[in-house]
């Protein structure tokens, strides 16, 4: 009721005020009262340059996006093997709207496949970092176990990843943990590497104040060591995501199951092309996302 | 009676690629207990070497070091020391910095209330109460360096070691610093050895002055006495004839007896 004479009330003001005569311009703009348009404060100006900046900085990737779907849509119009993007565009719309549904194990949604595939990687990636960073801490700090080590990490290290399924499949007698110890195998150098890095790059000083205060070697490493090495383990893990999320799509080829790695091979068989490109953007933007993640839980942890 | 720090015919050579390297030859030196001492000499002449003898960061290859007629074996929290580059731990605060010192030399025979006073005492002495809670990252250079003071005197230790302490700052926060360090060292009486390159510096602050000749195989040249009463003031000693006659005593044996060697182009 009050906001209706309120309204009432004002239409009544407004009506019988002098506002309405016909010299308003020059009334308007000589009125004490007249409030200072929005974008002419303080706050109404810096959401203009804000927006004008975010402008700025959207236009080169909006363009660089725009520019590789036009060379696609060329590319797919020259030949026709290939779907172009408005196809493969309704292949997608159609994909997501059921991605978890479940018709046996060789026909789930997509959304079933990516989370599989991330709990592979979940799997390997943990128990490489298990492994790895403490391995890492040992090597960096013990210089006989980094002479005794390093041989045998450079002839493993350059190994691409699918060499070890083989051993895997043969130890382990299964697909499933045959996939997840790839992944541990491909992803655990990063870790061990930068971490080892991170321990011999303490910088002397730190070490000589622990000389000098006789720390414990327990106190070295936890006021000394660890919060020193900690960015350089964060980009080994980063470094590490990243090869596990791309070993995963090529192991899951080989030993099949659910997984976005099958998927792919699966479309492929089913000759659906357009299934395939969408698997391609997945794949790259699980792995931005995985990325920016780390990124962000890096910068939380760096204390410059 | 024995000194407090006795140095005896040491010696220091450094096993390099190039082969042996000999830093320091037949030093031989005594320091009372509360004196200050100054190491002064060109650069590679080994001074912060011998410091770090002292310090027990190496150990010598020639000779015997002694404090309080116990032999220097290893570091240890007795000889502070005060880094160049201070060397505080940049993700700790200045307390805590602190703090880590006093745990280690206190924290078995004081509770946990007497070691925070201990911290809040050290760094009080240096006037940085209000910078406790910062990080090094947060505080200027000046202020950085006195937190590395405040965690080498809140050891308590027998003998302060400083490693050009002030040698990474601007010439008034230098000068600053100065006098507080002599006031610091007059309330403590500490025992003191200084590196340094800086000539004023070795004279304001010191009793003596030990003067390296040029490396390799760098050793004590001369040590002068430094017999000006305390406590000294600097604009005083600014128009003090006796003050330029050891001031240009040092520089007469740095730039005229001991030139320093061309540099190899």
């Amino acid at each position: 009721m009050s906001a209706v004479n309120a309204t009432t009330e004002n239409l009544s003001e407004i009506l019988s005020g002098e506002d309405i005569a016909p010299t308003t311009k020059i009334s308007a703009a000589a009125a004490p009262a007249r409030r200072t348009p929005y974008f002419e404060t303080e706050s109404g100006k810096r959401l203009v340059e804000g927006t004008v900046n975010l402008f700025k900085g959207l236009i080169p990737p909006l363009l660089g996006i725009l520019l590789f779907i036009a060379l696609w849509a060329l590319v797919a119009n020259s030949g026709k093997s290939i779907p172009g993007p408005s196809e493969t565009w309704a292949a997608a719309v159609e994909l997501f709207s059921d991605p978890f549904y479940n018709n046996g194990p060789n026909d789930q949604g997509i959304g079933w496949n990516i989370l599989n595939s991330l709990y592979r990687v979940g799997l390997g990636f943990g128990a490489a970092a298990v492994v790895g960073i403490p391995l890492g801490f040992m090597i960096g700090r013990f210089q006989f176990l980094n002479q005794m080590l390093s041989p045998i990490i450079s002839i493993l290290r350059p190994v691409s990843p699918l060499a070890w399924l083989p051993i895997g499949l043969l130890v382990l007698q299964k697909a499933e943990p045959a996939s997840i110890w790839v992944i541990f195998i491909s992803s655990i150098w990063p870790m061990v590497l930068n971490t080892a890095a991170g321990v011999q790059r303490i910088p002397q000083d730190y070490m000589n104040v622990a000389r000098v205060l006789n720390l414990s070697e327990f106190k070295v490493f936890t006021k000394i060591l660890f919060p020193a090495v900690l960015p350089y383990v964060l980009t080994g893990v980063r470094l590490s995501i990243g090869v596990a999320w791309l070993v995963i799509v090529a192991a899951e080829m080989l030993t099949g199951g659910v997984g976005i790695g099958f998927w792919v091979w699966d479309e492929w068989n089913n000759l659906n092309v357009a299934h395939i490109i969408i698997a391609i953007f997945v794949v790259g933007i699980v792995g931005l996302l995985l990325e920016q993640a780390l990124m962000l839980l890096a910068k939380r942890f760096s204390y410059e | 009676m024995q000194s407090y720090v006795q140095i005896e015919n040491a010696g220091m050579v450094f096993n390099t690629k190039k082969g042996k390297f000999t830093a320091l030859t037949d030093i031989t030196l005594n320091v009372e207990q509360g004196e200050f001492i100054a190491l002064i000499g060109h650069s590679g002449c080994g001074k912060s070497t011998l410091l770090n003898l002292v310090a027990g960061l190496i150990d010598a290859t020639d000779g015997v070091l002694l404090l309080a007629n116990k032999e220097i074996k290893g570091p240890g929290p007795e000889r502070a020391v005060v880094f160049q580059n201070h060397s505080l731990l940049p993700w700790l605060t200045a307390f805590e910095n602190v703090h880590l010192a006093v745990e280690k030399v206190f924290g078995g025979s004081e509770t946990k209330a007497q070691l925070k006073a201990r911290t809040s005492a050290a760094l009080n002495l240096v006037g940085l109460t209000h910078a406790a809670n910062k990080l090094p990252g947060e505080i200027s250079g000046g202020m950085k360096q006195r937190v590395g003071i405040a965690r080498a005197l809140a050891m308590e230790p027998k003998v302060l070691l400083m490693d050009e302490p002030f040698g990474a700052l601007d010439a008034l926060t230098r000068a600053h610093l100065q006098d507080e360090l002599m006031k610091i060292v007059a309330a403590t009486k500490s025992t003191v050895i200084m590196v340094t390159h800086d000539v004023d510096e070795a004279v304001l602050l010191s009793d003596r002055i030990v003067m390296m000749t040029n490396g390799p195989a760098a050793t004590i040249g001369e040590i002068l006495s430094v017999d000006l009463p305390r406590p000294r003031d600097r604009l005083a000693l600014a128009h003090d004839a006796h003050y330029h006659d050891l001031r240009s005593q040092v520089l007469e044996f740095l730039y005229s007896r001991q030139m320093r060697p061309k540099e190899a182009a």
